[in-house]
């Protein structure tokens, strides 16, 4: 059987600033009629540049510089316009990432739907509003009638990326591309939005690219799978083989640093165990009936739990869960509407957050953020934002003694000393982190409350900067609130942790424990709905069936 | 459209302390520029002191400050602007009959614009860089660079001095066609309502240099912020799955992005009509139009209070309107807005 797509050599060039910079360096991919490959790498990998190219959609800086993208045995290379805009949606489309914004804001998704079976169909505009309906039905959407009229701000994410593939298959295309289609979801929303795609695309015999930097996703959806480094493709394999025995040492290094059921973070980065932190038994914050409202509504309610010194807390949860909530409070960036918060026995949740920064307080508990780029002043250097609140918390003077500080914090977390003079978009993610990190340990905290720390790395600055995290809490017996949706981050990082669900505590206990053997339903969908890997294993086979005890969120 | 209404709503009872402080201020303003409203509308040069105080006493000068602002917020509340010592009108009255002039030449102005500034801020936007966008921007300099008067001026000079295409630049209406019976005093419909096919021929000639002249002064925010905001909606993601899934260019322009692009562009509308109708008083000036802000320059030179303090609460109360207006529309043009 010929391939239905061919892409052959591809280079991609792309016109910046600074000159010309390759982002594809010969891409060779084919993907046959109905099957699934899977195309995996890190951020500036080229994989999302090589869908774009397929499509056609490259901004005005990319240029095709050379090689052959062929569909359906037609070359579309050098295509214009005329020719690409039958095809798209019609023979190949495209989902996206952030499905909200990929759909027009200020038009109901019904008329969305009907705009791209008018653009390829001629059918009067009543038919391509049943068409839209039945698409809604077969896309999962509950009270499809009554969706039609919605506006994507209405519907949650879930909601917004069906509607972005009942649009994407509503001309029965056989080659659907989707891009990083469930980042940003969460993880229970991920599995039934690709279980969805994965039967749509069974079911009508289309192909399917998956673009995806999570490997588990990849391994459990894709015949096949290319690993793309640098603008190349380094490996193309099944999932078994690729996973089992990667033979490509980038692929080597990305498989060992990808969070599974049995890693641990020394593991991420190839190092020996260390020994188990032991629990020093003294109480460092206790969190009673703790409740907040938001315009009269309870994002959290009732929760209670402690921290020892030195230990770290997992607290996990979906989107709207409460985990960032609850953070936010214990940081003392919110107030809460009732309960206490008691660190070392003094109640600080009766300070106001607005004067917390007044407090002696705040130095001892501080945060490390999810966004390490946004969260960092974008005219501070790297030594300015360290020694920012060494200037504020410690009312340290400029001079040797701040340097000599500032200096000491950056080496703790392994951030070159030469690279203090620089500005945050000078630096890569991963240094940035490492600022973020140095600037919350710079005052010498006891309780540092990360709130997703590595949610936007790549997997192999993640394994870095967790092990990192894990050594600084070993050498400085700090204590961590650790908040993710990554559960196996959660149970690396931490000893015990506590499961959330709509603002209440599921289930709490030894992180061990509740992973291997969850008692609640809610944990176990969480388990359940984690995409896996197993090298030498088979990916998991039997289709779990998911018994909610919520409302399906997507 | 509940909430669209509730906030207009609040909005609306929001503006109120800002309307009475633009009342107090322009009542003190009033007080403190020079010149004696007394001597100016005494018989004349050699009026006795007897009769400037008899005149001030009727005005109501001779009683302190306070009181005067006591006794015009008073007046105000009852509906009663004062009387204006230059018409000898009540300024309720001149206002009224004036105001419609105002009004029509600001609309057609504001059609003109919007209907030239749109499509040139989609070309540019769309080839940004090119010569179309460079052109745009040249014309919209231009717009903003040359004065009303002199762009007023010259108009007149080529096209009714040199080409004589366009009529006499006096007035609202040829004084020697018939004027339509007043039903809205916008002269245009009044003619339209009453199938004077002629006088409204009359008044939208005499109309189209003034409305011209202003439309080029507001034509580049309008141009300029459709420009900018086409290019912000054309990157966004929404623009990409269009063309992803194969809409086709017009939709994506047209439908998606233009759409989009819009909502910005009637926030600024709304601050444009304001200005407008406040600045135009070159214009009305220079084409001899019987609008308000003519009247209140007039009224200004010569001292006379109350058609100024009329004028100004006039123009603060469209300004609140517009706004209004402007949120109603928004509302209606973003579904997102009566949620969050």
């Amino acid at each position: 059987m010929s391939a239905l797509l061919e892409v052959e050599g591809l280079r991609v060039e792309f016109g910046t600033r600074h000159g010309v910079v390759e982002a594809l360096k010969g891409v060779s991919l084919s993907v046959g009629p109905s099957e699934t490959l899977g195309i995996v790498g890190e951020s500036g990998s080229g994989k999302s540049v090589t869908a774009f190219c397929v499509m056609r959609l490259l901004d005005r800086a990319g240029r095709i510089s050379g090689g052959r993208i062929r569909f359906r045995g037609e070359d579309i290379t050098r295509a214009g316009r005329r020719v690409l805009a039958p095809l798209r949606g019609a023979a190949m489309s495209m989902i996206f990432q952030n499905p909200r914004a990929a759909l027009n804001p200020i038009r109901p998704v019904g008329a969305q739907i009907a705009d791209v079976i008018r653009a390829h169909e001629a059918v009067s505009a009543r038919e391509a509003r049943d068409r839209a309906l039945a698409l809604l039905e077969a896309v999962r959407i509950r009270e499809p009638a009554r969706r039609l009229e919605a506006y994507p701000h209405e519907l949650s994410g879930g909601m917004c990326q069906r509607v972005m593939i009942a649009m994407a298959i509503a001309c029965e295309p056989s080659l659907l591309i989707a891009d990083e289609p469930t980042t940003g979801l969460d993880v229970t929303t991920q599995r039934a939005v690709m279980e969805l795609l994965a039967e749509t695309t069974a079911r009508r015999g289309m192909a399917m690219l998956l673009i995806t930097h999570d490997l588990g996703l990849a391994a459990q959806y894709c015949g096949r799978i290319a690993v793309m480094e640098q603008g190349q493709v380094v490996e193309e394999a099944a999932p078994d083989r690729l996973f089992g025995a990667p033979r490509h040492a980038y692929t080597q290094r990305l498989v060992a640093a990808s969070p599974r059921r049995d890693s641990s973070v020394a593991g991420l980065v190839g190092e020996r165990e260390p020994e188990p932190v032991t629990s020093s038994g003294r109480r460092l914050l206790e969190v009673a009936g703790l409740r907040k409202e938001f315009g009269g509504a309870a994002a959290v309610e009732g929760v209670s739990f402690h921290l020892d010194a030195g230990e770290s807390l997992g607290l996990v949860g979906e989107s709207g869960s409460g985990k960032s909530t609850i953070s936010r409070l214990v940081c003392r960036l919110l107030d809460p509407t009732a309960g206490s918060i008691r660190f070392e026995g003094e109640e600080i949740g009766a300070i106001p957050a607005g004067r917390f920064h007044k407090s002696r307080w705040r130095r001892e508990i501080q945060l490390v953020f999810q966004d390490h780029g946004e969260s960092l002043n974008p005219r501070f250097s790297a030594f300015d934002c360290i020694a920012d609140p060494l200037r504020r918390l410690l009312g340290m003077r400029e001079g040797a003694q701040l340097r000599a500080r500032v200096e000491e914090c950056a080496k703790r977390v392994g951030l070159p000393g030469e690279l203090l003079g620089r500005f945050p978009h000078q630096l890569s993610g991963g240094q940035k982190a490492r600022v973020g990190i140095a600037r919350a340990i710079a005052p010498e905290p006891r309780l540092l409350v990360l709130d997703e720390p590595t949610a936007a790395l790549d997997v192999s600055v993640q394994a870095v900067v967790l092990h990192l995290l894990d050594r600084l809490r070993r050498e400085e017996g700090l204590a961590y609130l650790f908040v993710s949706h990554d559960l196996n981050v959660v149970r690396m990082m931490c000893e015990r942790t506590i499961v959330l669900q709509a603002g209440r505590v599921v289930e709490e206990g030894r992180s061990e424990a509740l992973f291997a053997a969850p008692k609640a339903g809610y944990t176990r969908e969480l388990l359940a709905a984690i995409p896996h890997f197993e090298p030498r294993g088979e990916p998991e086979a039997e289709p779990v069936l998911i018994q909610r005890t919520q409302p399906m969120p997507g | 459209m509940r909430g669209v209404a509730g906030r207009a709503g609040r909005r609306f009872v929001s503006s109120l302390p800002a309307l009475f402080g633009v009342l107090v201020f322009t009542f003190l303003l009033m007080r403190v520029l020079p010149g004696d409203p007394a001597i100016f509308f005494a018989s004349g040069p050699n009026a006795g002191q007897a009769e400037i105080e008899d005149i001030r006493r009727r005005m109501g000068l001779d009683k302190p400050v306070p009181e005067q602002l006591l006794l015009y917020l008073r007046d105000v509340a009852t509906g009663n602007l004062g009387r204006s010592m230059t018409t000898g009108q009540p300024v309720l009255n001149d206002l009224r009959n004036r105001l419609p002039a105002s009004l029509e030449l600001t609309f057609c102005a504001l059609l003109i614009a919007l209907v030239l500034a749109v499509p040139l801020g989609i070309l540019a936007a769309l080839r940004p860089g090119s010569a179309v966008d460079h052109g745009v921007r040249l014309i919209c300099t231009l717009g903003v660079c040359v004065p009303t008067f002199v762009s007023g001026l010259l108009l007149i000079y080529v096209l009714y001095y040199l080409l004589g295409i366009a009529p006499d630049p006096t007035g609202r209406i040829d004084i020697f066609a018939a004027q339509p019976p007043e039903v809205t005093g916008f002269l245009l419909v009044d003619a339209a309502l009453a199938g004077e096919w002629e006088a409204w021929w009359a008044a939208a000639s005499q109309l189209v240099l003034p409305a011209c002249t202003m439309a080029l002064f507001v034509l580049a925010p309008l141009a300029r912020m459709t420009r900018a905001s086409m290019l912000a909606v054309l990157t966004s993601d929404f623009i990409r799955t269009g063309e992803a899934l194969g809409l086709s260019r017009r939709r994506v322009i047209l439908v998606y992005a233009l759409r989009n692009a819009l909502l910005p562009v009637i926030t600024i509308m709304g601050i444009v009509f304001s200005t407008m109708l406040g600045a135009n008083v070159l214009v009305e000036k220079v084409f001899s139009w019987p609008g308000v802000a003519s009247y209140a320059l007039d009224a200004l030179l010569s001292s006379d209070y109350a058609p100024v303090q009329g004028f100004v609460l006039l123009m603060a109360s469209i300004f609140v309107l517009v706004n209004l207006v402007v949120d109603l529309l928004y509302g209606i043009a973003d579904p997102r807005v009566s949620i969050g």
